[in-house]
């Protein structure tokens, strides 16, 4: 048992009893607190089978899972965050960026992926919180407008992914300029009729979800997905309450309105295609004025 | 009032004082010779000190309890102007203002956050604070403005969106997303104004604009320093090193491209002299308009596009 005995955490099962779990082999659920092993979580397309919770999955196991034979290409690449404003926190974020990138961390926080999902031609974003929270900078501000763009242009349908904890703090302004220009390349793309699918997936919250998360022609989101405006901690620390049970969960969203389902992974796919072609080659059906 | 925001402030005050103490006295030439000479003083005094203001020292000042507001500039720029009510879906949000009046002899449409004075006021108006019925609201003016050819004046002054179960339960994050989205495309110009403070999304959502202007000792950022600091400093109290390291100044964001113009305020802020203000903000505004035609040019749209589009500094390589 010498996994026992490095890079070890304690967790508690659902008995209460701690015990010393070794990273890699078990994952313990954030939502049941359960106590999983990977295989028997990856099988399951990384769901939680005890309680249902969909685990953040990287977006290459995302492309992998909806582009027809897990065939795409990635667009975009050469677009990498700069430090334009010299920023240094406890942290200095050119540092950030370099440790990134020397752990293979090359796409920033969204890629940008083009194939075939059911046989139809799609441009799909995905964002990995994993490169800082999934944050948005100049660099995935310019990749998911040129998305976008290409969707113009081509008349591809788009598809985000978020999963994002808001606004790159580290690139100031520039980052919260990033909501009206994805957000405006959006207003392009409505007009030229061609859709757009927002999944929300666990967690969207901040400019993200106060730009183009919420702005599609259709909004799903994973169940269990954090979504908000406002982080909850905010929230609490504002109004001084406890929280409502439940409240800012995708399943919360939904009962208030602001999605139109909550789709588990595993009938993603099918259920993007189904929803795409709802929309495709519009029949336009323009009066003549005064007809 | 509160003397502790603005320690930096307190020369300005004395000197302030000390001319009050002087007009209280019958007048004479000895006094009028002195009050000029404190006065001349006083404005050295103001340029000096406002001229080496820190960043934090500016969000101070962009935060100051006197500076005018978007209903001050209303009251004193604008005639016959009438605040329009409510959303019509679900509330009135009184954290925005939007209506019509008229800026010397031409209709406008103007939308903008009010923070309110006394302690009353500010509870009534949330501090400045928005729903998303107060976008809502502000939408439905500015596109009342589309469909009858106004231009619209935006005024950008709130610490953020309110971060409230009420607000999230109806739709903060959609409220402000569908502005930035049907604002980029509306018919009429959009001059937008950031008065005050501008705290991220919550001042977007009434920001986009084909031209955007910032009062010299206006913010406006991501985050609030103090946020910030407390995310990335662990520390709350970091608020100075925040506020520099966000670039929220005018001067800064000019730089990045991030506005278009920033206009100047008298020379010991706006609060100090709210005339001044108002007549700087006058011409600032007449100027722009009468660069706007009555027609709308066929490209209007396309550069604000533009605008937008061109902003963000990443690099590409290969
Ligand atoms: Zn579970």
């Amino acid at each position: 048992m010498t996994w026992f005995i490095k890079n070890s955490t304690p967790l508690k099962t659902s008995d209460s009893v701690t015990v010393r779990v070794p990273e890699g082999m078990w994952e313990k659920c954030p939502s049941c607190k359960e106590i999983i092993y990977r295989q028997e979580l990856q099988r399951n397309e990384n769901v939680c089978p005890k309680c249902d919770y969909h685990f953040r999955i990287t977006p290459e196991a995302r492309f992998q899972a909806l582009f027809d034979e897990g065939k795409y290409n990635l667009l975009y690449q050469s677009v990498i965050s700069t430090d334009p404003l010299a920023f240094k926190g406890l942290k200095k974020y050119r540092d950030q960026l370099k440790n990134l990138a020397k752990n293979n961390m090359q796409q920033d926080s969204v890629w940008v992926g083009r194939g075939k999902l059911e046989g139809i031609e799609t441009v799909i974003c995905v964002m990995d919180f994993q490169f800082l929270g999934g944050s948005m900078g100049s660099a995935v501000g310019e990749k998911i407008t040129r998305a976008i763009e290409c969707g113009t242009e081509e008349r591809l349908p788009v598809i985000i992914f978020s999963c994002s904890g808001g606004a790159r703090m580290m690139e100031g302004a520039l980052s919260l300029m990033q909501m009206a220009k994805i957000s405006a390349a959006l207003a392009v793309l409505d007009q030229a009729r061609v859709p757009f699918i927002s999944v929300l997936t666990d967690p969207t919250t901040g400019g993200v979800t106060a730009s183009f998360a919420m702005l599609g022609d259709i909004n799903i989101a994973e169940p269990k997905a954090l979504i908000g405006f406002a982080g909850p901690r905010v929230i609490q620390q504002t109004i001084r309450q406890e929280l409502p049970e439940g409240f800012q969960s995708s399943e919360f969203l939904l009962q208030h309105g602001m999605l139109d389902a909550v789709v588990p992974r595993r009938e993603m796919k099918q259920k993007l295609a189904r929803y795409l072609t709802y929309f495709l080659n519009p029949d336009l059906f323009e009066a003549e004025p005064g007809a | 009032m509160s003397r502790d925001v603005s320690a930096f402030e307190e020369p300005i005050i004395q000197l302030k004082a000390t001319i009050e103490g002087l007009k209280a006295q019958p007048p004479n030439a000895k006094t009028s010779r002195e009050i000029s000479k404190h006065e001349q003083r006083l404005l050295k005094l103001q340029k000096e000190i406002y001229s080496n203001l820190t960043d934090w020292q500016r969000c101070i000042v962009a935060r100051h309890p006197n500076r005018p507001y978007t209903r001050d500039y209303l009251e004193n720029l604008f005639t016959d102007f009438e605040e329009l009510h409510g959303d019509r879906r679900f509330a009135d949000d009184p954290a925005i203002m939007a209506g019509f009046g008229q800026f010397q002899g031409r209709t406008v449409c103007f939308v903008g956050h009010q923070k309110g004075r006394d302690m009353k006021a500010k509870l009534h108006r949330n501090f400045g604070m928005p729903r998303p019925e107060g976008y809502r609201k502000a939408l439905r003016i500015m596109q009342l403005a589309e469909k009858f050819g106004r231009p619209i004046i935006c005024m950008i002054d709130t610490p953020g969106a309110y971060p409230g179960i009420d607000a999230e339960e109806r739709g903060q994050a959609e409220a402000i997303a569908y502005n930035l989205k049907v604002m980029a495309m509306l018919k009429v110009p959009i001059i937008v104004y950031v008065i005050g403070e501008g705290g991220s999304g919550g001042a977007l959502a009434i920001g986009v604009g084909d031209h955007v202007c910032m009062l010299q000792n206006a913010i406006y950022s991501v985050i609030s320093p103090e946020g910030c600091a407390s995310i990335l400093w662990k520390d709350a109290g970091q608020m100075e090193q925040a506020a520099e390291a966000l670039h929220l100044t005018s001067d800064k964001l000019l730089k990045l491209g991030l506005i278009d113009s920033v206009c100047e305020e008298p020379p010991g802020g706006a609060h100090s002299d709210p005339a001044g203000m108002f007549e700087r903000f006058r011409d600032h505004l007449s100027n722009w308009l009468q660069s706007q035609g009555t027609v709308v040019p066929q490209n209007h749209l396309t550069s604000r596009y533009q605008k937008f589009r061109n902003m963000g500094i990443f690099s590409e390589e290969g």
